[in-house]
């Protein structure tokens, strides 16, 4: 009888205890977009209350442009406002908003007159509409949008400026370059 | 500050119980009477035979033709929550599970099949949306695997029974010289 057969239960163990242990401390609600490299879904939002413009899918031709996923509601993302705001007066990149989700008309307004209105242009998303077309699972949630409107990075959670100056900045450089 | 990675809409807050004056009078003098016990255990039995198992479904998200009701529902089944991720779209009570829910209803009023309106969710969220993995190389691993460990394992049974059945013949027979000399041991154990 060959030695090597014992081995094999084994190895079996062996290669499943891997796999898993691989996937150990991994955070399960980090899905991978499958949107990168598409083209940004066709959506048309209204203006958000006290607006006059909203944010639909064409306004992001013809720029580099981040569009970022918010809600008052949301702590995370009054965490990484004072990031936007920043970015914004830096003019490093044009930041569009998806206000998603409010209970009322009125709390994204009052949100942004408080803590600063880092957008270029703000969508009114209550039923997530275009959440979806994005694949939003949870705010916030932002994008990396190229000149021809195609998606080429999505960030979830708050904006830091370790991702920003590592990943995202360069990339933005690259993409204006192309 | 610890930030918090990710965070989804809130729920809306349940509307809060009030209870009458005349209920808590009568609920009193129910459990003071002697049929509790029995009320109770028929309340339990009646509960589990009558339980249907109730989804997140708000009546106002329901659509008016019940066969497209009904296909809505099938759908939602076999949709994940992204939020609450082990249930379906149609048990979850999460906000973002109630816009998929009224997404797909819309999609199937304006006249999708089944298929397109799973499709286009897959096309926003990857097969990860799909409560059944679909079969393809990604997933060959997933849906071959304990197949192949249940062979592997037969294998290895079948194996070490038969090297069992091997053994059980026990070892091989005698031959001259040793049957002469066990004859002599069984005839004179000093020699």
């Amino acid at each position: 009888m060959q030695r090597w057969i014992y081995l094999v239960p084994l190895i079996v163990v062996l290669v499943l205890g891997g796999l898993f242990w691989s996937q150990l401390g991994k955070d399960p609600h980090r899905i991978d977009s499958v949107l990168i490299n598409q083209a940004v879904p066709p959506f048309d939002l209204p203006p958000i209350e006290g607006r006059q413009r909203g944010f639909s899918s064409a306004d992001l031709l013809g720029q580099v442009s981040l569009v970022n996923v918010f809600g008052s509601w949301c702590i995370a993302c009054r965490a990484e406002h004072g990031f936007l705001v920043r970015i914004k007066a830096n003019r490093e990149v044009p930041i569009f908003g998806i206000d998603w989700r409010e209970k009322d008309r009125t709390a994204g307004p009052a949100w942004l007159a408080r803590h600063g209105d880092p957008y270029t242009l703000v969508g009114d998303d209550p039923d997530s509409k275009a959440a979806i077309a994005f694949g939003v699972t949870g705010a916030p949630e932002s994008f990396i949008v190229d000149r021809q409107g195609i998606i080429r990075y999505k960030h979830i959670g708050p904006l830091t400026p370790e991702v920003w100056t590592e990943t995202i900045k360069p990339l933005i450089e690259k993409l204006k370059q192309s | 500050m610890r930030l918090k990675k990710k965070e989804y809409p809130p729920r809306p807050e349940a509307p809060a119980q009030r209870a009458s004056k005349g209920d808590a009078i009568r609920r009193e003098r129910w459990l003071r009477s002697a049929w509790k016990p029995a009320g109770t255990a028929a309340a339990l039995l009646a509960a589990t035979l009558l339980a249907t198992p109730a989804g997140a479904v708000d009546p106002s998200e329901m659509l008016d033709d019940p066969a497209l009701e009904k296909r809505a529902q099938e759908i939602g089944r076999e949709l994940r929550c992204l939020v609450c991720q082990n249930e379906s779209i149609e048990d979850s009570n999460a906000e973002l599970a109630g816009d998929l829910r009224v997404l797909v209803r819309d999609r199937l009023k304006d006249g999708d099949s089944d298929r397109e309106v799973v499709d286009y969710v897959v096309s926003r969220y990857g097969d990860y949306v799909l409560l059944t993995p679909p079969f393809k190389a990604e997933t060959l691993l997933l849906w071959a695997g304990p197949g192949a460990l249940l062979l592997i394992g037969l294998t290895g049974l079948a194996l070490f029974y038969r090297r069992g059945a091997g053994e059980a013949d026990g070892p091989p027979p005698l031959n001259d010289r040793e049957r002469a000399r066990l004859a002599r041991l069984l005839e004179d154990p000093d020699s």
